[in-house]
């Protein structure tokens, strides 16, 4: 049964009215293009080509190096330039391939495969895994190897995930309101993959328009229905769109498909379409640029591998002196020290900030009132684990359910002693899952 | 422009909700009451309350000294020496009020690790320590404005009182607690602004109501009920006291189970024990259970077989 919410989770300040009118434009980046061999979960792709060749743009630079691998693709034409180890959004140093960008776009050429009525099921998930399709709402895990499930047979809902649930993210939105008929396509591809499958596309119900142009889309089509979902953070998360759409459960230790779903990003859904109907890999997406001190917050088409600042700089450049940058949604993305990075699959925006929440107050000593509990969406106890982590009690940590928490940040947020709960036990789990694998 | 911007762990955004908003929320709420209390009472009513804040915000900054982490600014103690002076009678020694505050700060919450992990609440941990130190101070009631009994002694030796007057206030009793309608416009604007919620308080009120109606001795004498209600410490400890975060369970349902726990104690010690009243004692012997409570309310984590 669908209750369109779930239990817990906060509504912090919005944000959207800052970008979400500006339509997406395509950046053209200069110079120097960085493309981290690791931009998925899995192992790192392997570089198949060496400093001095030249690139097309579509040309494969990188290949997967096992199943649970993508391979990349060069977004510009230009000239290889170094392989060598480059600092990305998360501060780690990973290795990649460098390229100079000649800015002429030469493009290799783009055939589709076959048309899609003639493709297989696994002639559709090769299709994804060579134009190296990952999960583009910030995970990065492949989708190839999520819609390879057991028993495909088994799956009965395809999620589109259109709720976008970060505060201050419009990308998604911007996608759904200006190519819907890409992500309409892209889903019935993905249905093409499990013949006893409904789609369902969850979106929240700050984006009644979107809804109202996607109904109006898929009212003929018995097997996609769009959903509207209650607009609470995080609501795009996994878990909570599972619950809301279906009533069904996930924990930690199953995976959607083990309740027969399947849940996919709008900008996945898209570069699924673009991969399958048009042969292109995937070479760009959409990045959110907003903020108080970003001069003209907007939305972008950027060629994966352009460096943030060019991304900044498109946008205005900064307004006020920001104290905070973050790659990614104010939720779980990633402050970085400088905007010298690259743009990868799994970038979703640039936010600046004027003012650093976290730094303006110094964190306190718990005083139990339970806000953490009310608004966790894995209902466990935050404040305890925080504690457990802290005082390194692993037993304790998972004996009280310390796997569960998806790290989605509401604790953090709500905690009026201002503790950095989310943090503790993160790391906690970090090193637990470290542990597991060995 | 600087070079480097400021990094942290995710997330990067904060709610306006803070400790010291939260106590100075509380501090609010109970003005009514304090402002009932010095009105009913007379002037020497803010004499106590002065007395009890000022020795509990100083003993909370000596030993901040002592510790060189100065902790006054969060404001706990402002509620703890308010909540105290609430539960005093007027007439009380004034030094008796600052050893009271002393024992609840130092002692109770101080020696004990500081805001968050005192077990007992401090004000009616240093109430109860009072009560047992000088019982004959700490339950007289006599004042210039009213001759002694407090209502629910009254009605517990078999007389008669008038509910009118009970909530509104104007009878004898602690400082803070002889105003049903102060604290009740206190309790909503904490509910209001979501700083308390109806668990602990709705289920301490109505399994106390249960219980006086099975046990009181009245049935459902609605004019027994509503004294029993109106009268003594259940409404100042229902809302003020037992909702304190540091020591209720911090599970939903714990809390619920607490809150029963406190009406059934409150009730026990009302109508079977020797005095008339009981909340103070009631709500210190929850408090001494919540980890046990805590433990059997753990609640189900997402995905692991829980109600849906």
């Amino acid at each position: 049964m669908a209750r369109l919410t779930f239990t817990g989770g906060i509504h912090p300040y919005e944000g959207k009215d800052l970008s979400k009118d500006k339509p997406i434009t395509l950046l053209m980046p200069k110079g120097e293009m960085v493309y981290p061999v690791s931009q998925h979960i899995g192992a790192p792709a392997t570089p198949i080509v060496a400093k001095g060749d030249h690139v097309y743009k579509g040309q494969k630079i990188a290949e997967a190096s096992g199943f649970v691998s993508v391979p990349i693709y060069s977004s510009v034409s230009g000239t290889v330039k170094a392989i060598e180890p480059r600092r990305v959004v998360t501060g780690d140093l990973v290795n990649s391939i460098v390229i100079e960008n000649d800015e002429l776009y030469e493009e290799t050429e783009f055939h589709p495969v076959a048309p899609i009525q003639k493709l297989t099921g696994p002639e559709i998930i090769d299709i994804i895994k060579e134009a190296g399709i990952v999960g583009m709402g910030g995970a990065g895990f492949p989708t190839h190897v999520k819609l390879s499930p057991k028993e495909p047979d088994k799956i009965e809902y395809v999620i589109a995930n259109c709720a976008e649930c970060e505060p201050y993210l419009t990308s998604d939105y911007r996608r759904m309101l200006e190519e819907p008929d890409k992500l309409v396509e892209g889903l019935r591809i993905i249905l093409k993959l499990f013949k006893n499958a409904h789609g369902i596309i969850a979106i929240e119900n700050n984006k009644k328009d979107c809804v109202k142009l996607l109904r109006q889309m898929t009212k003929d089509d018995g097997r996609i229905t769009v959903k509207m979902l209650k607009t609470k953070y995080p609501q795009g998360g996994e878990r909570a769109l599972i619950y809301a759409t279906t009533g069904r459960q996930v924990n930690s230790s199953m995976l959607p498909a083990d309740v027969g779903c399947v849940v996919n990003n709008v900008d996945t859904i898209v570069a699924v379409y673009r991969a399958v109907a048009e042969g292109r890999p995937l070479i760009e997406r959409i990045v959110t640029v907003t903020g108080d001190a970003i001069a003209d917050p907007r939305n972008f088409k950027v060629p994966i591998g352009t460096n943030y600042t060019q991304v900044l700089e498109a946008a205005g450049g900064f307004s006020k002196q920001p104290e905070k940058i973050i790659c990614g949604g104010p939720m779980m993305g990633f402050a970085m020290f400088d905007t010298n990075r690259p743009v990868t699959k799994t970038s979703t925006a640039l936010l600046a900030f004027t003012k650093d929440a976290v730094a303006a107050q110094e964190p306190g000593p718990c005083i139990n009132c339970g806000r953490c509990l009310e608004v966790c969406p894995g209902r466990v106890m935050p404040s305890k684990l925080a504690d457990y982590a802290e005082h390194f009690d692993e037993e304790s940590f998972v004996a009280n359910n310390g796997m569960e928490c998806c790290e989605c940040g509401c604790c953090s947020y709500v905690c009026p002693a201002k503790r950095p709960l989310t943090q503790e036990i993160k790391s906690m789990r970090k090193m637990q899952l470290a542990k597991r694998k060995k | 422009m600087s070079d480097m911007y400021k990094v942290s762990s995710n997330p990067h955004v904060r709610s306006r909700v803070t400790t010291n908003g939260l106590m100075l929320a509380v501090i609010v709420a109970l003005l009514p009451a304090t402002g009932f209390g010095i009105y009913n009472f007379g002037i020497r009513a803010a004499y106590v309350v002065l007395t009890s804040v000022i020795c509990a915000v100083l003993t909370e900054g000596l030993f901040g000294l002592y510790r060189k982490k100065m902790t006054i600014t969060d404001l706990s103690a402002v509620v703890t020496g308010l909540l105290l002076a609430l539960n005093m009678p007027v007439n009380i020694p004034l030094w008796m009020v600052g050893l009271g505050s002393v024992f609840a700060i130092l002692v109770v919450k101080c020696l004990f690790g500081g805001l968050g992990q005192n077990f007992m609440n401090p004000a009616l941990a240093a109430r109860c320590f009072l009560l047992i130190s000088f019982p004959s101070y700490m339950t007289n009631f006599e004042c210039d404005a009213y001759t002694g009994a407090t209502p629910l002694a009254v009605l517990k030796s078999g007389g008669t009182v008038n509910n009118f007057d009970m909530i509104v206030g104007n009878t004898s009793g602690t400082i803070g607690e002889t105003s049903m309608l102060a604290l009740v416009i206190g309790a909503c604007f904490l509910l209001l602004l979501g700083v308390i919620d109806l668990k602990v308080p709705a289920s301490y009120i109505i399994s106390f109501v249960v219980f006086a109606i099975a046990f009181g001795g009245h049935g459902l004498d609605p004019q027994f009920l509503s004294a029993q209600i109106a009268g003594g410490g259940l409404i100042l400890g229902a809302f003020f006291m037992a909702t304190d975060y540091v020591t209720r369970p911090i599970t939903a349902w714990g809390q619920i189970l607490f809150g029963i726990f406190l009406g059934v104690m409150t009730g026990i010690f009302r109508f079977f024990g020797p005095g008339a009243e009981g909340v103070s004692y009631a709500i210190i012997l929850g408090n001494l259970l919540v980890p046990l409570i805590e433990k059997v309310t753990k609640p189900v984590a997402f995905g692991r077989g829980g109600k849906s």
